[in-house]
C-alpha cells in the first residue's frame, strides 16, 4: 500500500533524473521499473528517503543492463554514465530534471495530444490504461501517442533543458495549457458522467511542482490558483442525487477552505507582481467567486474585461456575458452574444437560453436548450439541461 | 552534432512576389547564408528552380523510364532547401524561424537519420 503512494509521487521525479544520467527517456522508464521491481522484493520498511533510494538503484541497474547490451542507445547512455562519475554515489532526484523534462514534454514540436499523454505518461507516472480511461480512447491510441512522442524526441533530438529566459514566452504557454487541460478534462469531462479526481489531483500536483520550480512566474502562480479555487468548489458543484448545482445555488460550507485560502493568497502574490495574464485574471475572478456571501458581479465584469483585452477569444465574450447579464441585465447580455460562433460548445446555446427564459423568451428558449441537449456530451450536464428546459412555462404568452 | 534538413516549401499557383520583394528575401538568404558560416552551422544550401523543370527517373526489374513533372502531383513544391548542423531541434528551429521569415515561405525541419557506426 505505501509504495503505491511512494510511486505515485516520486515514480516522475525518478524517471527525470535518470532521463539525464541516462539520455534516453525508454532506458529511464526502464531503469526506474526496475528499480521499483526491487524495492517490492527488498524494502520491509520504505526507506527515510525512498526517491533517493530509487535513482540510485535505477542507476545502478542501468549500469548492469548497458554492460550486456551493445546498442547505440546503450554506449551514448554509458558514455554519458562515465561522465559523471565524480557525482556522489547515493544521488536523489532532482528538482530542475522534473523542469527540464516538462518541457520537453510539452515542446511544441510535438502534437497536442501526445503532449498531455507523455506529460502524465512520465511525470504523473499514470499508466497508459489509466490515461486511457481518463480521456475515454482507446488503448492502443495513447500507447501509440506516447511512443510517437518519445520516438520523435530521440530521433529530432529535441533537448532536455529549460528554456532560456527569451524563450519562455513561447516555450511556456503551451505547458500551462497541457496542465490546464488536464485539470478541466478531470473537471467537466467531454463524455460520460461529470468529474474524474484523479485528472485533477495530478494537474494540480504537476501545477504546484512547476510553481515550486519557478516562483518567479507570475502565470505559473495563476495557473496553480485558478485550479484550486476550482477545486475548492467541487465538493457542492452535485448535490447528493448527482445534479449538477450551479453557483449562486451551492452550498458554501461544502467549500474547502484551506484550498480557498491557498488560492487567495496566491492571487493576492500575483497582483503583487502586477504583470496580469490570462491565467492570474481567471484566478482573480474565481477568487471574487470565492469571496463572502454574495459575489461582487461589478468586479468580476472589470475583470473579465481585462481578460478580454489579452485574450479576444469567443470562449471569453461567452464567460463574460454571464457577468453582463447579471450587471447590465439579459438582454445587454443576449446582444453581445448575437456574433459569437462556437460549433459544437453547448455552453453557448445552454447560456441564450439561460437568457431568453429570463427574459420570458420561453419558445426561444427551449429551442436553445434543445440546441445546447444535442451537443452536451455528458451525462450530468444533459441532465441539468433537461431539467431546465422541462421547468419553462409550457404556454408562453 | 546532429544534421538537419530545413527544406522550403512554396505553394505553386500562389500569386507571384513582386520583384521588390524578391531582391529583400535574396538580401535576407544571403545574410542568414553567412549567419550560418559564421556559426559553424552551414553544410549546404541553395534554391531550385520550379516544379516543372524536374525529371524523375526510375529503375524497376533493370529497366529506367524516364518521365517529365515532379514526383508528386501536388501543391506544394521543394523550392530550396539548407543542410545545417547544431546541437539539437531547438537549434534548428531557432535557425529555421530565420529561414523561414527571410524566404517568405514556410520551412520544414526534418532530422538526418545517424551515419551508420562502422
Amino acid at each position: 500500500m505505501e509504495i503505491t503512494n511512494i510511486y505515485r509521487t516520486e515514480y516522475g521525479r525518478c524517471v527525470a533524473t535518470l532521463v539525464r544520467l541516462l539520455g534516453d527517456i525508454n532506458l529511464a522508464e526502464e531503469a526506474v521499473q526496475d528499480a521499483f521491481a526491487t524495492a517490492l522484493e527488498k524494502w520491509e520498511t520504505p526507506p527515510p528517503n525512498p526517491g533517493a533510494w530509487i535513482v540510485t538503484t535505477a542507476r545502478n541497474r542501468a549500469i548492469d543492463r548497458l554492460r550486456r547490451e551493445s546498442t547505440r542507445e546503450a554506449r551514448h547512455a554509458q558514455a554519458l554514465l562515465l561522465h559523471q562519475q565524480d557525482e556522489p554515489q547515493e544521488v536523489g532526484p532532482v528538482q530542475d530534471d522534473q523542469l527540464r523534462l516538462i518541457f520537453t514534454c510539452c515542446h511544441p514540436a510535438l502534437a497536442p495530444d501526445a503532449r498531455t499523454a507523455l506529460t502524465l505518461r512520465l511525470l504523473g507516472g499514470l499508466e497508459v490504461p489509466e490515461i486511457a480511461r481518463a480521456y475515454l480512447v482507446p488503448e492502443a491510441t495513447i500507447a501509440q501517442r506516447i511512443v510517437r512522442a518519445k520516438k520523435k524526441i530521440r530521433d529530432a533530438t529535441i533537448p532536455y533543458r529549460v528554456p532560456a529566459a527569451h524563450e519562455l514566452p513561447d516555450r511556456l504557454p503551451p505547458v500551462l495549457t497541457v496542465l490546464y487541460l488536464m485539470f478541466n478534462e478531470g473537471y467537466t469531462a467531454t463524455t460520460g458522467s461529470l468529474i474524474r479526481v484523479d485528472l485533477c489531483a495530478e494537474a494540480i500536483r504537476l501545477a504546484r511542482e512547476l510553481v515550486a520550480l519557478m516562483p518567479d512566474e507570475p502565470e505559473a502562480l495563476g495557473l496553480l490558483a485558478l485550479l484550486l479555487l476550482i477545486e475548492a468548489r467541487r465538493p457542492a458543484r452535485l448535490s447528493p442525487a448527482g445534479e449538477l448545482v450551479l453557483l449562486p445555488d451551492q452550498d458554501r460550507s461544502l467549500w474547502n477552505r484551506a484550498r480557498i485560502a491557498e488560492g487567495h493568497d496566491l492571487v493576492r502574490r500575483c497582483l503583487r507582481r502586477n504583470q496580469p495574464g490570462p491565467y492570474q485574471i481567471q484566478a482573480a475572478i474565481n477568487a471574487v467567486h470565492t469571496d463572502g456571501a454574495a459575489t461582487d458581479w461589478i468586479q468580476i465584469l472589470a475583470l473579465y474585461d481585462q481578460l478580454l483585452a489579452l485574450l479576444p477569444t469567443p470562449i471569453v465574450v461567452l464567460n463574460r456575458a454571464v457577468a453582463v447579464a447579471e450587471v447590465h441585465g439579459p438582454a445587454a447580455a443576449l446582444a453581445e452574444l448575437a456574433e459569437v460562433e462556437l460549433p459544437g460548445y453547448h455552453l453557448l446555446p445552454a447560456t441564450r437560453a439561460d437568457l431568453l427564459a429570463r427574459l420570458g423568451r420561453d419558445t426561444d428558449a427551449a429551442a436553445a436548450y434543445d440546441q445546447a441537449i444535442a451537443l452536451a456530451g455528458n451525462e450530468t450536464e444533459r441532465a441539468f439541461l433537461q431539467s431546465r428546459r422541462a421547468g419553462l412555462d409550457p404556454h408562453p404568452r | 552534432m546532429k544534421q538537419y534538413l530545413l527544406a522550403v516549401h512554396s505553394v505553386e499557383g500562389a500569386p507571384t512576389r513582386s520583384d521588390a520583394d524578391t531582391q529583400i528575401a535574396y538580401g535576407r538568404v544571403a545574410q542568414i547564408n553567412s549567419d550560418l558560416q559564421a556559426a559553424g552551422a552551414w553544410v549546404f544550401g541553395g534554391g531550385l528552380l520550379p516544379a516543372d523543370s524536374t525529371t524523375v527517373v526510375r529503375v524497376e526489374n533493370g529497366k529506367t523510364t524516364m518521365t517529365d513533372g515532379p514526383f508528386a502531383e501536388t501543391k506544394e513544391q521543394l523550392g530550396g532547401f539548407w543542410v545545417i548542423q547544431c546541437a539539437d531541434l531547438d537549434q534548428a528551429l531557432a535557425w529555421a524561424e530565420k529561414c523561414a521569415e527571410a524566404c517568405m515561405e514556410a520551412v520544414e525541419v526534418r532530422p538526418f537519420q545517424e551515419e551508420p557506426d562502422s
